[in-house]
């Protein structure tokens, strides 16, 4: 196994395993909630809408995080503002917010530097991953694990019945924006890792395939967790063996986990389901 | 005896459109109130500014002798059916747990007494043999019993039920409107938003009867008459079948 052996013998593959392996996990996590929510458009209007953010980072010389988390946190807000204040609808001010960020960003790298580093952007280079990524992605992941820890009661309540947590109290607004942050955050991490464009895949595949597989939160969160953290290996894996771009293999590697659940998921599954059916058909002997 | 809830020339507009007008009633604790009215007529915009859940533009609103922010923990609400997203990944055991998220407080989990008590107040309305099952899996009847059995274990001193009867079997419906019933009988005052005006006189005390304006609020045999009936409903109420029981 040269994959492994890679592991043991270069610092920067122990990097991108552990940063990799970490995305998934706190994508799974977060992603678990926005799937719940109905915020699938949200996750990818905040992926794309921190790229202005990155490229101002790097005009300026700073950290590309902190410039992506401003954006981030800011576009969450201004979609929030347009669709309180208007009768534009949600997912409408979603796209005017996000294709609007996601344009100034474009010109704003083009400006500022080469093309590489735009590719690199949008679809990832887990292998370019450098130590401070690798720490700033654990201390998000950190922070995720905690405020989901703390305030799980709460994130249930809210998400499967926001009138009932706001009638005893809950600030239910404080709670979306919270998410907001998180998922801004877990966003910003990815970037290295899958990259602005397909961070969505991370966020909402292995949370929508665990939701196949259980009828418990807990256990879906977990489950997302896990599949998320498997696809970042999978993707890692065949992105070193073949220097293709970890982006996409990553990606669809989430995308061959859900298909599997969709098919062959006991409950859910669509084939069982169809067997089901069909057996009790020929029970009533039609 | 201080009323339980006092409720004084409220006003509730969305986009600058009034949705109701100049509302006010006052009712005693112990009392099971039905709010009646046609569709539209802003009865679930009622209750949900009586509990603080959207803002008005003016008016009064007293629960007990506090104001609604202390009251909050000790009120109970049980949402229309429609506004549930029953394929969300939870069992029947833990949604009535839920109930006993507001006593709990932040940073607390449910101890393996509130779990005992959430089980106890799924068997107060017959479900107890579904605690594992996912909520998607019931029958809507079955559903309204286990949010009422979240509501129970909230141990509130006020319910507020929106259209818990629509849709729902008539085993499910006895059910529920015993508890609340019995709930009445304990002295918790309970708020009841419905639609079937063949049972109103069955089920309710007290009545609120309200389109945009308020047509009546008071006990039911001087409320659900005719000519308020006709008042509020205007041409639908002949549509509806007007009082039930052939009046």
């Amino acid at each position: 196994m040269d994959f492994i052996q890679d592991l043991f013998d270069y610092e920067f593959m122990r990097r991108a395993f552990i940063t990799s392996v970490v995305v998934g996990i706190i994508c799974g996590i977060i992603g678990s909630f926005i799937v719940l929510r109905g915020m699938a458009l949200m996750g990818d209007a905040i992926a794309h809408a921190v790229l202005p953010g990155v490229a101002i980072s790097y005009m300026i010389g700073i950290n590309y995080f902190y410039g992506a988390a401003v954006v981030g946190i800011l576009s969450a807000l201004g979609i929030g503002v347009i669709n309180q204040n208007s009768r534009v609808k949600s997912d409408a001010s979603i796209g005017i917010v996000f294709s609007a960020a996601f344009a100034l960003g474009i010109v704003l790298i083009t400006i500022a530097k080469s093309a590489t580093d735009l590719t690199q952007i949008l679809f990832g280079n887990v292998l370019a991953v450098r130590p401070s990524d690798m720490w700033l992605t654990i201390v998000i992941g950190v922070i995720v694990l905690v405020a989901v820890f703390l305030f799980y009661k709460e994130l249930l309540v809210s998400s499967f019945d926001e009138t009932m947590a706001a009638a005893y109290g809950l600030k239910t607004r404080m709670i979306h924006y919270g998410i907001m942050v998180l998922l801004t955050l877990v966003t910003v991490a990815s970037l290295r890792t899958v990259g602005v464009i397909l961070v969505v895949s991370m966020l909402i595949t292995p949370a929508s395939t665990a939701y196949l597989l259980t009828n418990r939160l807990s256990t879906m969160i977990g489950l997302a967790a896990f599949f998320g953290a498997l696809s970042s290996v999978i993707g890692l894996y065949i992105s070193n063996m073949s220097d293709l771009p970890s982006g996409p293999i990553i990606a669809m590697a989430t995308t061959g986990i859900f298909i599997l659940a969709f098919l062959f998921a006991p409950k859910q599954g669509v084939v069982w389901r169809k067997l089901r059916v069909n057996k009790h058909r020929a029970s009533l002997g039609n | 005896m201080q009323k339980a809830i006092n409720v004084k020339g409220l006003h509730v507009s969305y986009y600058g459109k009034e949705v109701l007008k100049n509302v006010s009633f006052s009712f005693e604790t112990g009392s099971l109130i039905g709010i009646l009215g046609p569709n539209g007529a802003g009865k679930s915009t009622l209750m949900k500014a009586v509990l603080g859940l959207i803002p008005y533009d003016g008016g009064q609103i007293t629960i007990g002798d506090s104001s609604l922010k202390e009251m909050r923990k000790r009120i109970a609400y049980v949402p229309q059916r429609s506004n549930i997203d029953w394929d969300f990944p939870i069992i029947v055991r833990d949604t009535v747990l839920l109930g006993t998220y507001p006593k709990l407080g932040l940073f607390h989990r449910p101890k393996k007494a509130d779990k005992e008590w959430a089980l106890e107040c799924l068997e107060q309305v017959g479900m107890a043999a579904f605690a594992n099952s996912q909520i998607g899996e019931l029958s809507g009847g079955q559903q309204q019993r286990v949010f009422l059995a979240r509501a129970l274990a909230q141990n509130a001193e006020y319910f507020f039920l929106d259209e818990p009867f629509v849709g729902i079997d008539v085993g499910s419906e006895e059910v529920i409107i015993n508890k609340l019933r019995e709930l009445q009988k304990n002295g918790k005052t309970i708020f009841v938003v419905h639609h079937d005006l063949s049972k109103v006189e069955d089920y309710f005390d007290d009545l609120i009867l309200v389109n945009k304006e308020l047509y009546g609020a008071g006990p039911v045999q001087h409320v659900f008459q005719m000519e308020n009936m006709e008042r509020a409903y205007g041409m639908s109420f002949a549509m509806a079948g007007g009082l039930g029981g052939g009046v």
